[in-house]
Formats: structure tokens, sequence, C-alpha cells
């Protein structure tokens, strides 16, 4: 693989563009490999990525039914944050945003991992109080977190409703300087192309329809190009979890649902952090490009659709103006949405399954994207040695039998009450 | 946008509605010890991409609770029935 420098973007230039290496290759699959990583998006890729680098095992494929970066990595808000409070979250979450300030370096592609900051407003002295109790537990964990007064929120954020008739008055809100977003189909492709460069087969256009056996363990996969022996097959195919599980027969504690998102025409610089509304389900930053990224609520039923409602398109924008009155007349350019796993807890699950030969990760929720290094890296290992990482002891399948479910969201079971 | 045929007030946005999860999941008796069958009701579900059997009450209307079967990949309803055999 050519390295990507900045002596290389001078060369490519000079000479018309014309000699750029492809980033992958378009592999042909082979009869077996030591490991089948099924699903294409960050967490897939991430895992053959770190399988290569941290475990020297190279006969990876990873298998993608449609083209990388077609799901959910694609199509989320990029927001990448470790403001977490409960201990297992926290640790993992910190993990991860360590390995996104290293990334750009350790996949040679920039990812535009961007530390602007992200601020989430509190509209009361009790939320404000919630507040300084996680940025506490957060500072324990050696994590920045700052807590502002609302003096301090509006020199930041000047375009938010600071007004008398506000819906509800911003009081405070806690900060983390470190968060930020990244170029999200650019950690697809970054990781596809670090993995491609350790050997790893990168297989698009094949959908994984079932399991081989041999006895209870699972030793391959049937797909649409045909079957494809393996060691170990790990799962991360992020909302499609339940169907393909159902076929290993696992029973899983998960609910698809769709999340939506939303980008606005361009505007100049307006936004400068991730801003999260404390009193709604809604957050905002703006891109590159200049349109205002928003997300909202999920849709709140069973969904493979890959689509949204209308319902909800009112919501996010009520939110939003709610939040900042100053968008009201800006025009909504698109919205789009994406199937995602929902656990009753909203933690993940990834893990080895009780199918021999099956490797589990998925149930990411709302929030997977900040978490696709450190899933990667710790999948990885699960892989490798067939034990969980110490820093995902907490996302077993087993917590809700045992009654150790990780509720950040203090929620209950009902994953379409999230 | 999902349009529920209630069959005590008519075709309804199903803004109208509050959903209530998957209908074929069945409440173990109120003293049945085995944990295994409380954990199956609270947490395992099918989550299946295609025909699902699910509750929805119609809040702002009749009030009453109705099974939906809906197919979770278009949205299409196949069939709309109150929850109870008969309406109250
Ligand atoms: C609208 C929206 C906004 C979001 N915003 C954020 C955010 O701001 N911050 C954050 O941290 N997270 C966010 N998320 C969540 C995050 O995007 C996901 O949790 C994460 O990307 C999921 O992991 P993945 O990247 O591997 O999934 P995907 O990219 O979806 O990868 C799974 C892949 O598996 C493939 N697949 C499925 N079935 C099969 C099969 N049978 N055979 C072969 N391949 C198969 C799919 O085609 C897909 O490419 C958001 C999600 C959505 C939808
Ligand atoms: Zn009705």
């Amino acid at each position: 693989m050519a390295r990507y420098s900045a002596f290389s973007i001078l060369r490519n230039a000079l000479s018309g563009q014309r000699y750029w290496q492809r980033a992958w290759r378009a592999a042909e699959p082979k009869p077996a490999y030591d490991v089948v990583v099924i699903g294409g998006g960050g967490h897939g890729l991430a895992t053959a990525f770190h399988l290569a680098e941290n475990h020297g095992i190279r006969n990876v494929a990873v298998l993608e039914k449609g083209y990388v970066g077609g799901g959910n990595v694609g199509r989320n808000t990029t927001v990448i944050r470790s403001n977490y409070l409960l201990d297992g979250n926290t640790q993992f979450y910190e993990f991860s945003m360590k390995l996104w300030e290293g990334m750009s370096q350790a996949l040679n592609f920039n990812v535009m991992f961007s530390q602007r900051g992200q601020l989430v407003t509190a509209h009361s002295a009790d939320q404000l109080d919630s507040f300084s109790h996680r940025a506490n537990i957060m500072r324990l964990n050696g994590i920045d977190a700052d807590i502002l007064d609302r003096d301090d929120v509006r020199r930041l954020t000047p375009y938010l409703d600071f007004s008398d008739t506000a819906r509800f008055p911003i009081h405070g809100a806690i900060f983390q300087g470190r968060a930020g977003t990244a170029r999200h189909d650019a950690v697809a492709w970054g990781y596809a192309r670090a993995a491609d460069a350790h050997g790893v087969d990168i297989i698009q256009n094949c959908e994984v329809t079932g399991f081989v056996r041999d006895g209870e363990k699972i030793v391959g996969v049937e797909t649409t190009t045909g079957r494809i022996g393996a060691g170990k097959v790990g799962l991360a195919v992020a909302g499609h979890t339940s169907v393909l599980g159902a076929k290993a027969g696992l029973e899983l504690p998960i609910e698809s649902h769709v999340l939506q998102a939303f980008v606005t025409e361009p505007l100049k610089p307006l936004v400068d952090h991730v801003v999260a509304y404390g009193a709604d389900h809604f957050y905002v930053s703006q891109s590159d490009k200049g349109g205002l990224v928003f997300g909202g609520n999920l849709d709140g039923y069973n969904s493979y659709a890959q689509r949204g409602n209308l319902g909800v398109v009112r919501e996010a924008a009520e939110a939003a103006i709610a939040l900042m009155p100053c968008i009201s007349r800006v025009r909504l350019l698109r919205h789009w949405g994406g199937v995602m796993d929902m656990t009753p807890d909203a933690s993940p699950i990834i893990c080895p399954t009780p199918v021999e030969g099956l490797y589990l990760n998925g149930g990411w929720c709302y929030g997977g994207f900040k978490a696709t290094p450190a899933s990667g890296w710790c999948f990885a290992h699960t892989l490798a040695t067939g034990e969980p990482h110490p820093l995902i002891a907490a996302y077993g399948l087993d917590r809700f039998r045992t009654g150790h479910t990780l509720d950040e969201a203090g929620a209950g079971p009902s994953a379409w009450l999230q | 946008m999902l349009r529920i045929e209630c069959p005590c007030c008519g075709p309804r946005d199903h803004d109208e509605f509050r959903y209530g999860g998957d209908a074929s999941v069945i409440r173990p008796v109120h003293d049945d010890p085995d944990p295994e069958a409380w954990y199956r009701y609270v947490y395992v579900r099918k989550n299946p991409a295609g025909l699902h059997r699910e509750f929805w009450q119609h809040v702002m209307g009749c009030r009453q609770w109705l099974v939906v079967e809906r197919d979770t990949r278009s949205h299409a309803i196949a069939s709309v029935s109150f929850a109870r055999k008969s309406p109250a």
C-alpha cells in the first residue's frame, strides 16, 4: 500500500491525479479463513484491522452485504464523546476517545477528528447537580469535564435561547472539551484500507444467509456468493443482529428501531461545538460544509425500513427552534434513517456467545460510532483469545439474567421508551 | 408515517397512538418462581424482519389497546383488532 503523505499529494497532483492506487483490493473470497467478520461497517472493519495489527491474525475476511460505509457508520451524526457515568462505560468510552486521538496517524488516513468540544445544557438546578455528579465521576476516571454556569454557556454559544421566553431556561451545562466529531465515511474507508494492507479480504456485495455447523460448533457461513469456512465468526451487523442471531439459534434482548438524522442547507460558521439539548432528545453540530447536522428521537416502533417518519421530523424541528430560535427559517435539506439494535438497558452486547465459534458485537443503540475503535480493539481481542477483553466485561449477554444491567439512560427494559 | 385503522374510530395517523411493543410475549403467571421465565418475558424478543404482532393504544382517541400486525420492513399493516375480544 502506498502511504499517504504531503509528498504523495504533491506527486499525484503533478501527474494529473492519474496514478492514485485504489484504497483496498476487490478481494475474491477464499474457501476458508481463520476469522470471518460479518458486517463491513466501522465495527467490523476495525475488528479485522485489530485482529491483524494487535494479534497477527491476517487470514481474515470481512463480508458486507452492500458496500463498505453503507450502513450506520455512514448514517450517523458523528458525535464522539466519553462523558459516561457508569463503571464499565466510563473506562470503555475513554479508551475509545484515546484511540480516536491517534486514529489518523494509526491508519495513515485523515479521519478529520475534530475535538471541538461538546456541551449538554442543563435546564434546572437539579439537572445541573446531576451533571456535577457525572463530571466528578468522569474526573475521578481521569476524563476531562467542566461544569459551566449560565454566563459561561452564553459566552460559548450566544445563539441559544437566553431570552425571558425560553421554553426551558438554560441554567448551565456540562462540557467535555476533548469531545467532537469525525468524518464518518473516512473512518470506514481508513479502517478498510489499513485492514486490507495487512492482507484482510474485504468482500462487498456478499450477504451472509446462514451458518455452517459441525455438530454444535459454527465452522463457516453460507453467503450469496457461496459457502465460506471459518475458524471463528464475529457478528457485527448493527441493526440486523436479531436477524442473523436467530439463524444461529440465538434469542437476544434486542429490538430494531429507526433513528433519523437531518442536515440543513449550508450556513456561515455558527455552531463551534457539539451542543446537546438537556431538555429534549436533540443535538446539533456544524459540518465542514456548513450544514447543521442534527439528530433527535427514535421512531419508537420496531422497524427494519431504514427510513424515518414525519412525526419525528416535526419533533426534531420543534426542539431545534426551542433551543436555537435563530434557525427557524433555515431549510432542512435531507433526512435519513438507520436501523439500530436497541437493548433494554441502552448498553451494547459484545461477548462470546453460547454458540461455539460465534462471537457477538451488537446492541449499540444510539451511540456506537464513538465506540468504533475500542469496539474493534476489544472484539478482536475476544475473537483472538476466546475471552472477553477486560474493558468489555460489563457488556456480556448474561447481564440481563443476573440483574447486572448497565442502564445509563435509566429507561428500563422497553427499548421503545429509550 | 403509519395509518392505523382503529376498529373503533376509523383510520388515524399513528401519532395518535402509543406503541406498546411485542404482543406475542406472554406474561408468566403471577407466582411463577422460575427466573428464566421472567427473564424471557422482560427481555427476550424475536424482533422479526417481517410480520410483527404488536400493541398500540389509541391514546388520543377511544383509548383502546389494539393488536396490530405490521411488516417491520415495509410498514404494511395486515390487520388491526382489539386487544381484548370485545370493547367495553
Ligand atoms: C441517525 C443516526 C445517528 C447516529 N449518531 C451517532 C452519533 O452521533 N454518535 C455515535 O457514537 N453513534 C451514533 N449512531 C450510532 C452508530 O452509527 C452505530 O452504533 C454504529 O455505526 C454501528 O456500528 P457499525 O458502524 O459497524 O454498523 P454498520 O455501518 O451499520 O455496519 C453493519 C454492516 O453490516 C451489514 N450487514 C447486515 N446484515 C448483513 C448480512 N446478512 N451479511 C453481510 N453484511 C450484513 C450492513 O450492510 C452494514 O454495512 C447513530 C446512528 C444513526 C442511525
Ligand atoms: Zn380508536
